[in-house]
Order: structure tokens, then sequence, then C-alpha cells
């Protein structure tokens, strides 16, 4: 299937470089998801700015207590009543030419002691700081959460949307699987790392541009040994990354094949058992384990490896800071203060970075999720309706309600599945189409009720061509019951109700009487309550089959097209439904795609189908007489009841 | 619990692996320790006295030191990797093996959706959780006590700060546990109700065009993301809170270390050296809470997968071997069930109800009766998918029950009413029961079973691929290729469960010529709704309401069997009553 050609395979085949222009484009457009949350996002950005100008600017005022303290203590240690100047050229003379240089970076009162309401002041107004900065960065978070969360419910909400505009042939040709997993995993992927990326983005850019102005500030110098890091940080993470995507690719990869592999023996279990396959399996298991475990360690090992790289260059730059700037502090250059507001700093410095980098990682694997979103929500979409309505007129009697002229359609240029069809039906007659299997019968389905459109002639409802009308309004003049019997997680009520949203309570029960369900329905502990789970797993094929059959009465349109709707009915119950059908049938008309004799001979007209054409029309005694096709396939089917 | 206790099995493999991992973390937690205590000494014994040569010397100390931790981090994570990923490979291979010894009933109480997920997705949730398990929970304890240590190593005084700083994070966290992980539980429950629509919607896809309402669906699954989107965004906003919260904790903590700590300092109580380190050591311990939190996060998650887990590991199959199983003497093929009763474990009322018939070898043996008529049942039993309640079913005259289910199985031909295909190639999948077949036997049973026009059609014919479920070939054909993959097995008994309801009616017909040719002398039972399938068998069973109403041939049957006359003049009509 072409389509399972995710971003991981598709780098593997056109090499990395198509990869990182796709990855590019798709950052893009995940950030042009952002543009309606514009407004909230310079408020975000406005109050990250403030969060961490107040944030950073702490340990600078905390370091301006230390120095307070430290000038203190060394004032301390001064003889009382001597000016600064003095004292150091006293510890000059005396030969201490180191201590000397560093008083002279100090604001020293010599003799006197710490200066305590000083030192509380700073306190103080650092302890403010920090609360009003972790305010602003609430505030932050808070408005962030709410951006991330509507961009990623709209992107569900687009999906959904784009899911019913999709034509039907998209959900014919895609595994239901696959688009499921967009749908779903996908999403989810992406969710998390909007949700965790996004808000945690912001602040650590700032923070970075907010600690590195306040080093340099601080010091120049020691802020040029800070800053070395940052290249080499990049160099590590980019070296890491480009190694851990292979594994990561790889791990994705293998994660998919081993589900394939359990789902596929999970679903043909008993096949599996009772053909002998079991110990098989469970080494073509283990092979494909074997390999995920490979490349998973491989992914989590090197990912894993960029925290304690962090760490170490964040630690290199601890020793460079401590030893440069004691160096510093002791020349006189700088302050005790500023080396500890400093060291502060650089460790607020490298957590930001170790985040972007570890966010690196994960964003790999969302922006290939978002790939394979924004592939699903491109693809190709239902032509629009026809903007003017035209308005359909009550059906008469004795006329042609729908006819097909020249019909053509096919999925592939050279394969036509159905081939210049004309077919004029009056209103109120019954038409079973048969032939063999491929013949078409399922795909003239999909063309009366418009899932498929047509390529060439055109279908004419009640004297309106299709292409005058809405999709919506072509449907509404068909009830159905298709071989599937999907019901959606809901009570047995709303399910019948699904043919009309409208029916009150007793149309549905009027209408499950028709259908013969009722009786099964009652003995149900909760009724018409009851709660159909996941596949309506609780109710066997032929009980739901009633229900799709209730579901089509409830519906009550003009035209009926039951497609082998009874091949699944307990054989009594068949009995009655046929009646029911036949009354049902009654002044409407019906299209019947069965292998049912009963259907069949009772027909007005009957439609034997091959490669997509009319090979022959008739009644049943008009085709038998003829001895054509349908006269071969009668008796071949009930071959042994002539003998 | 659960979750420790499957960890701890699980892990026991790697106990050596375990005790080097713990023993990396706790030596480079110490080292991360050490570090301010040297540049606390830097400080004191460098900076205050001025002793350039002191800050040098001791600072390639602390070079030396951060490579060696740097060293014993990458080790470490090594050994986390290589722990956390092999266990969670030994628990998916554990689970695997597990389910393929599960009976049919095993499989439908799980349900094959269900156990898919425990197999991949949730052995990944614990994997997870194990690999942050493996680093941050050693790290966080020994850092957060190691820091506590160091602390009152600088400064005993000093740390009665904590006492105070410590209780207020631990209530704030308790806090905001217990109010988030309800929600995270519940957050859980909408996004697999949010993909519960959106597949319904997927499946359903024409159901809802045909009946125009698409609205009504937008509408359903509005409020499934709406309810998903606010629970999400009140997780979130508390999160929001939780790391500003956090700051300013620790922040505070600092602001008061200084505080008190320079009064300490200028009284000559403590050198002002460990002031600096002090803070460091604050924030680490701090920082150690905060790694605890976030697996604390993780473990709601990790122990609701490792329940799911372990029970589908504790489960021992309903259906095992006997003890001391017996052999088969002759392999006719026959099928007899003596007087059997069935009914689901925990049913009053029996499905089927004193069966007693032989499913004759040399000859064509059909099953008929309506939906809920005990057919499928009937069938399961014979190689023993269920078990019957009361009496005996003899495969080759031994009961089922006292034969190895290898055995037994190796014996039959299955061709289930789900035809079932498995991805991979035409001959692959033909090859399932019998792994040396040649080409040519592939192609005969292909013959036999009215595929060869459309194998023949397919590019690269036997080794045409095959899609998982077969979803690349139609119903018919499907199967068509489930039919030749019995033949190729050679079976003694060939099981044909309603496997020809999607082939018309002239291809149905020669098939089932092809066939009595071809297996002609094995027994060929035959289930179906269908009576022009079946009214050519030598002997047809008729069921209604789990008990058998007529045994005979076609002619027999219809004037003395009611219900196989209704079935007949339902299906073909007065006519072919007669």
């Amino acid at each position: 299937m072409s389509m399972g050609m995710g971003p991981m395979r598709g780098a593997g085949a056109a090499g990395p470089v198509r990869a990182t222009k796709n990855a590019r484009v798709t950052t893009r457009r995940l950030v042009q998801r952002l543009a309606p949350e514009r407004l909230r996002l310079v408020l975000a950005l406005a109050l990250g700015v403030l969060s961490v100008g107040f944030v950073v600017s702490g340990p600078q005022i905390l370091g301006s207590a230390t120095n307070v303290l430290f000038d203190g203590i060394v004032s301390q240690r001064l003889p009382r009543g001597t000016t600064p100047a003095q004292a150091i050229a006293q510890l000059k003379a005396t030969g201490h030419s180191q201590m000397a240089s560093m008083l002279a970076g100090m604001h020293l009162t010599p003799g006197v002691g710490v200066d305590i309401t000083k030192m509380g002041q700073l306190l103080g107004v650092a302890a403010l700081i920090y609360l009003v900065g972790s305010l602003f960065n609430y505030l932050l978070g808070f408005t962030m959460a709410g951006v991330t969360q509507r961009v990623v419910s709209t992107m569900r909400r687009d999906v959904e949307t784009k899911m019913s505009r999709l034509p039907l042939r998209y959900f014919d040709s895609h595994p239901h699987g696959d688009v499921l997993s967009r749908v779903t995993n996908d999403i989810d992927n992406l969710t998390t790392t909007i949700q965790q990326g996004l808000s945690q983005l912001i602040t650590s850019v700032l923070t970075i541009v907010g600690v590195l102005g306040m080093m340099i500030w601080i010091s120049p110098l020691l802020a040029l040994v800070s800053v070395v890091t940052i290249p080499l940080a990049l160099v590590i993470t980019t070296w890491i990354a480009k190694r851990s995507q292979r594994h990561f690719a790889n791990q994705w990869r293998s994660t998919g094949s081993l589900n394939g592999l359990v789902e596929e023996t999970h679903t043909g279990h008993e096949l599996v058992q009772v053909f002998g396959r079991s110990a098989a399996t469970i080494d073509e298991f283990n092979v494909h384990n074997r390999t995920l475990y490979e490349a998973s360690f491989k992914a989590q090992f090197l990912s894993g490896i960029i925290q304690p790289s962090m760490q170490f260059i964040s630690n290199i730059n601890y020793v460079a800071i401590a030893v440069l700037g004691g160096y510093r502090v002791a020349s006189g250059l700088l302050s005790l203060g500023a080396v500890t507001a400093f060291i502060q700093y650089s460790r607020q410095f490298t957590m930001p970075i170790t985040q972007i980098a570890s966010q690196m990682n994960m964003l790999q694997s969302g922006v290939a999720s978002a790939e394979r979103v924004f592939e699903f929500l491109d693809a190709d979409e239902e032509t629009p309706d026809i903007a003017v309505l035209t308005e359909l007129a009550a059906v008469a009697e004795e006329v042609d309600i729908v006819s097909l002229r020249h019909v053509s359609f096919r999925y592939d240029v050279d394969e036509p599945l159905i081939e210049d069809f004309n077919l004029n039906v009056r209103s109120g007659a019954t038409i079973a189409i048969v032939g063999p299997t491929g013949a078409g019968k399922t795909t003239l389905v999909n063309l009366l009720v418009r899932f498929y459109e047509i390529d060439e002639g055109s279908i004419v409802l009640n004297g309106v061509d299709y292409r005058e009308l809405t999709r919506d309004q072509v449907r509404r003049t068909y009830a159905m019951v298709l071989q599937d019997t999907w019901m959606f997680s809901g009570s047995i009520r709303d399910n019948i109700r699904y043919g009309r949203p409208d029916a009150s309570d007793d149309d549905v029960v009027a209408a499950a009487r028709e259908a013969r369900v009722d009786a099964f329905v009652r003995t149900l502990p909760q009724g018409y309550d009851t709660i159909l789970d996941e596949d309506a797993s609780n109710m066997s094929a032929g009980q739901k089959q009633l229900l799709t059959i209730a579901r089509a009465f409830l519906a009550d349109q003009s035209i009926l097209i039951l497609d082998e709707a009874t091949s699944n009915v307990d054989t009594r119950t068949e009995v009655l439904i046929q009646e029911a059908m036949a009354e049902l049938r009654k002044g409407r008309t019906s299209f019947v795609i069965a292998h049912r004799l009963s259907t069949i001979r009772d027909a007005d007209t009957i439609i034997v189908m091959d490669h997509g054409r009319i090979v022959e029309q008739g009644s049943h005694d008009v085709l038998m007489r003829n001895q054509g096709v349908y006269f071969h396939l009668y008796n071949s089917q009930f071959a042994g009841v002539a003998t | 619990m659960i979750l420790l206790r499957l960890l701890a099995l699980y892990l026991r493999p790697y106990r050596r692996a375990t005790l080097l991992l713990v023993t990396l973390l706790v030596a480079q937690t110490a080292g991360n320790l050490y570090l301010p205590n040297l540049n606390g000494d830097i400080i004191n014994n460098g900076v205050v006295v001025g002793n350039l040569h002191y800050i040098l010397h001791t600072g390639e100390w602390m070079l030396l030191l951060t490579l060696v931790i740097g060293l014993f981090s990458v080790w470490g994570i090594y050994w986390a990797s290589r722990v956390a990923m092999g266990a969670g490979a030994d628990i998916r291979a554990a689970l695997f093996a597990r389910v393929q010894t599960f009976s049919t009933r095993d499989m439908n109480e799980f349900g094959t959706a269900s156990l898919i997920t425990r197999n991949t997705n949730d052995v990944q949730q614990i994997q997870i959780f194990l690999q942050m398990a493996l680093t941050m929970m050693v790290v966080a304890p020994i850092m957060g006590l190691g820091g506590v240590a160091m602390a009152l190593h600088e400064g005993a005084k000093l740390s009665t700060l904590l006492l105070v700083a410590l209780p207020v994070m631990g209530a704030f966290l308790s806090v905001v546990m217990v109010k988030v992980i309800p929600k995270f539980r519940s957050m859980q429950v909408k996004i697999d109700r949010l993909n519960e629509v959106l597949r319904e919607q997927i499946t359903g896809v024409r159901v809802i065009r045909a009946f125009v309402r698409n609205d009504f669906e937008a509408e359903r699954f509005a409020k499934a993301n709406h309810d998903l989107t606010s629970t999400a965004l009140s997780v979130n906003r508390i999160f929001a809170m939780m790391l500003p919260v956090m700051m300013v904790i620790l922040n505070l903590s600092s602001v008061a270390v200084v505080w008190f700590g320079g009064r300490l300092v200028s009284e000559g109580s403590m050198p002002i050296g460990n002031l600096t380190a002090f803070l460091t050591y604050i924030m680490q311990i701090l920082l150690s809470v905060m790694m605890a939190v976030m697996v604390a996060i993780l473990v709601p998650r990790a122990a609701a997968s490792a329940e799911r887990v372990s029970q589908v590991l504790s489960t021992s199959p309903v259906i095992t071997n006997p003890p001391t199983p017996m052999m088969v003497s002759t392999r006719s093929g026959e099928i007899r069930f003596d007087h059997v009763t069935f009914a689901y474990p925990g049913s009053e009322r029996a499905v089927l109800e004193e069966l007693d018939f032989t499913l004759r070898a040399n000859s064509t043996n059909a099953i008929i009766g309506g939906t809920g008529s005990g057919k499928s049942t009937l069938f399961n039993l014979i190689p023993r998918f269920f078990e019957a309640t009361a009496g005996h079913v003899r495969v080759n005259d031994v009961d089922v029950r006292d034969q190895n289910l290898e055995d037994l199985w190796s014996y039959l031909g299955i061709v289930p009413q789900s035809a079932y295909l498995f991805s991979g190639t035409v001959a692959s999948n033909l090859r399932f029961g019998r792994a040396d077949a040649t080409d040519q036997e592939l192609w005969h049973a292909i013959e036999v079973a009215q595929a060869a026009d459309f194998v023949r059609a397919m590019p690269g014919g036997l080794d045409a691929a095959i899609d998982q479920g077969g979803t690349n070939v139609s119903g018919g054909q499907r199967q068509r290729l489930c039919i030749a993959r019995a033949l190729v097995k050679r079976a003694d008994a060939y099981l044909f469960d309603d496997c020809f309801s999607a082939l018309d009616a002239t291809t149905d017909a020669l098939l089932r010529r092809a066939l009595k040719k071809e297996i002609g002398a094995a027994t060929v039972v035959i289930v179906a709704q269908r009576v022009s399938t079946i009214m050519d068998a030598d002997q047809i069973i008729v069921l209604d309401d789990g008990r058998v109403v007529g045994v005979g041939t076609h002619q027999e049957l219809v004037p003395t069997c009611t219900t196989y006359h209704e079935i007949v003049v339902s299906q073909l009509g007065e006519d072919a009553a007669r």
C-alpha cells in the first residue's frame, strides 16, 4: 500500500535532504496553525519577558546582599577610623599586594561590621521580585495551556471535518487501521509535542536571553566562557540527534511491524493453532521483538546521553567560572557577590539549553506525526455541492423516478467498472440485480446514492440531473440496508432513530415491530435503552441486521436499496421480513441485490450484470424463456433441485 | 503493587546489571553533591585568603571529578536502557507466548483488540516508566538525602530552614497530586472516547452518508472533543501552577539562606564559602523532589498498564493438553458426537443439547439451521475450541479431550467463517499448514478451489503479495484461497464453516463438484446457511435451537422435516420443496 509511506520511510528512500526539507515545511505549517492565537501569544511573550526579567534579576540582588555581607566581614577586620585607601596602602606596604587589589574593588567602611539593615532590605526586594516573577510565570503557563489546548482541539476538529469531506473512495482505498492511526495516534503524539514543547520553548529561549544579558552585565569575560558552552551544546546535541533519529525511526518502524504481527496473529488465532503454526509464529515474533529491542535500546541510549552530556558541559562551565571568578575576585576585578550570582546564573543558563536539546528529540517524532496528519488533511476532497438549490418535486406515479443514461465509471483508466449503463426505473418498481462476484452490483449502488461520482453520462432523479442536486438531497431520497451492520456506541433506540432523527419513541418501537426486532429488544434487561458497545459485540449478526432494517423502516424514504440485506437473518425471521419487505416495497421503488429466489422472482425487472454492463434485463419468466445467462445462473444455483 | 511485583519478576534476569546501574548512579550523584563543596573550598581557602595556587589546584580536581561523573552517567544510561528495553522485550515475549496457548474462550474473554493493546502499548507504558524510574527514582532520593547530609555538614544551624521548606513543598505537591491523578485518569477515558467516535466514523462512513447524518456525527465528535479539551485544560492549568510555586519555594529558601546564613557569617560562626555551597545544596534537594514528582506522575498510567499485562500473564488457558494423551490408532477421519450438550460457562440455557450423530468419512456431511441455531458452536467443538459440557466429541475414535491438541489439529483441515489471510504471498498463505508443499501441489489446490483464474491473473502468480487479512483480494477470492489453504494441509477431515457465502452461484457449484472429487475420501463437514450449497450432501443435519431436528438427505428431509421444509421454501420457493 503506497499510502503507508510515512515520512520515516520517505527518508530512507529519498535521502535525508528530502526528509529535512519536508520537516521544515511541516514545521512551518505547524507554526501557521498558531496564527489565530497571535494576540494571546504576544501576551504570553510579554508575560514571559516580565517573568524572566524578574526571576533573572533575583540572583543579582541576592549577590548584592552577599557583597554587603562580605564587605562587612572584611571591614570588621580593618582598624576603625582608617579610610579604605589607607587600609589598602598599608596592605601593599606589608607585601599583601594581592589582598590589597582585592579590597580595591570593595565598598569598605573599616572597623564597621555587616550592615544588616541594608542586607535585609536587599533580601526583601529579592523575595518580592521572585514572588512577582513566579506570578507572571504562572500567568504565562495559564495562558499557554489555553493556547495549546485550543490549537490541538482545532486540529482534531479539522481532521474530523476533513473526514466528512473526503470521497468514499479514500476510505475504500486506504486501510482503515492506517486512517485511524493518523487521526488518533498521530494526533495524540502531536498533542503531547505541542503541549510540552510550546510553553517550555518560550520560557527556555527567554531565559537564555535574559540570563545571558545579566551575565554580560556582571562580567563580560565570565559571560564569554559561558557563551562558549552554547555552540558546544549545539554541536553535541546535533551530533547525537542525527544518530538517534535513525534509531528512533527504526524503533517506530519495528514497533509498527511488531504491532502488525501481533494484530495479525491474534486475529487469526485459531488458524495459527489449527495449522500448527504456534511455534513458528513465536519464533517470528522473537525476531521482530529482538529488532525492536536493539533499535529502542540504541535510540534510548543515544538520546539519554544528551542529558549527562549537557550536565558535563554545565559542570565544566561551573568549574571554569569558579576558578576564573575566584581568580578575578582575588585580583579585585570582581566582587564575591558577583561571582556567587554568576554561578547561579550559569546554572540557570545550562538548564534551558538542556531542555531545548531534549525537546529537539521529542520534536522529531512530533514532526513525523504532523507530516502524516497534514498528508491526511491535504487529501483530495469531494467536489463541492452545487450552490443553487433545485427543489425536488414530489414523486408522481408511473414516471421514471431514476434514469441512468450512458453511465460510465472507473477507478483506473483502463479498467471500467460500469460502462455505458442505461436503465429506466418506474416509480414503485422492484429491481433485482444479479450477477457474479465483481460484476459491478455494489458499484452500481455506490453510484445511485452518489458515494462515487460518475465519469460519463448522467443519472436523473425524478426529472432532475444529479449534478443539479446536492449529495444530501440525493441521499435523502434513499433508505439503505447495507451489508455491514454498523452501529454506533449508543442505545438501541438512538441507533434505530439514526434513520430519522426527529422520530418519536413510538415511531421507533413501531419500526422495530415492523422489522420483527421489537420482541427481541424487549427481552433485554434495559430494552430500548440497552447500550450497544463498540462493534455491537453484545448482539448477534442476525439481530444487528434486524436493527439496520428497523432503521431503514423508520427512514421511510421513497427509494429502498437492499444490498444482500437479509443474508444474515434467521430463516424463520427471514420469512416474516420477506413479508414486511414486500409490504414496505409497496408504493416504493426498490433496488435489491440478493441471491434469494423469492425476491428475485417477485421483482418487476431483473437486471443481470456482468463486467459492469447489463447483459440481460426482464422479468423472471421472460428471462427463463430466453434461456440466456440468467437461465444458466438460475439452473446452476439450484442444480440439485431438479433431480 | 502489581506494577512492583511485575517489575521485580522481570528485572530478576537483570539483577547484576541493575546492581551495577545503582552503583553507578550512587557514585555519580555523590560526585555531583561533592562539587559545590569544592567550590566552597575555593572561596574559603582561595578567594578569601587570596591563594591563587589553591584555586587552580582545586579547579583541576573539580574538572577531573566532572569528567568521572560524566563517564559514570553515560555508563549508567547505557545499563538503564539495556535493562528497561530488555525487560520490556521480555514482557512482550512472555505475553505473546502466553496468548498463543489461549483457547477461543480465553481470546473472547479479553477480546482481540484489547490483547493487541496489552501486547504493545501497555508494555510501552511500563517500559517508559522503567526507564525513568531506573535513572530518576534512584538518583532523586540519593540526591535529596545526600543534599540534606551535605547541607547539615555545611551548617547544621542553617539546615533548620529545610524543616520549613520541605514540608511546605511536600504539602503543595500532595495537594497537586491528589487533584491531578483523578483528572489524569478521566482524561485517559476521554481520549479513548474520542478515538472511539473517530473509529466509528471511519467504519460507518457509508451508513453515515446514506442517512445524511454528518451533522449529528460532527456534534457527537464536538462533544467528545470539548470534554477532552476542558479536562486537559484543567490538568494543564494545575501543572502551570506547579513549576512557578516550586520555584518560589526554592527562591525564597535561597533568600532565607542568605538572610540567616549572613547573620551566622557575620557572627563568625560559619565561613562565607559555606553559604554559597549551601545555596547550591538547597537547590539540589528541591530539584530531587521535582524529579521524584516527574516519576510519580508516570506511576498511575504504568500501574494501570501493569495490571492489564498481569491479567493476561496470570490467565491459564481453559483448555489444555491432557496429562496422559491417548494415541489415535486408525485415522479414518470420522467425527462422532456422543450425546453432546454445551452451555456457555455461567449460562443456564444449553446452546446445544443432546447432539448424537456421526459425521462419516467418505462422505459430505452438512449442517444447516438458522442464525442462533448453534451451528458455529457445534463446529467449534470439533477442534476443541470449545469444550462439551456433557457427552463426548470423538475424532478418529478418540475423545478430543484425551488427545494432544497439536495432534488433534493436525487431523483437521479448517476453513473458518471469516476468510482470513495473513500478510505475505499467495504461496506463503497456502503453505501455512504444510511448509514443504511443492508449487505443483499448491497449484493443484488452487485449481480445486476454483482460484486458478484470478491467481494466474495476479502479478507474480503464487508470489503475488497478500495484504493483512487478505484485503487486497475480493471476499469470494479470499474464501477460495482459504479453501485451498486447507486442501494443501492434507487432513483426515475438512470442516467448512459457512465459507461459500461470498461466492456466486456458478462458482459455488463448480467448487463443490471439484471438492467432492478431490477430498471425497475424507470426512467433509459443511456448515451453511444456503440450502443450494448443501442439498446434494450425503447427510444433512438440521439444527434448530440447539437440537437436531432432522438427519438425512435432501429428498428424505423435505417431506419429513418441517424446519428443513421451511428453509427450503424461504430460500428456493414452493416449487423446490415439492
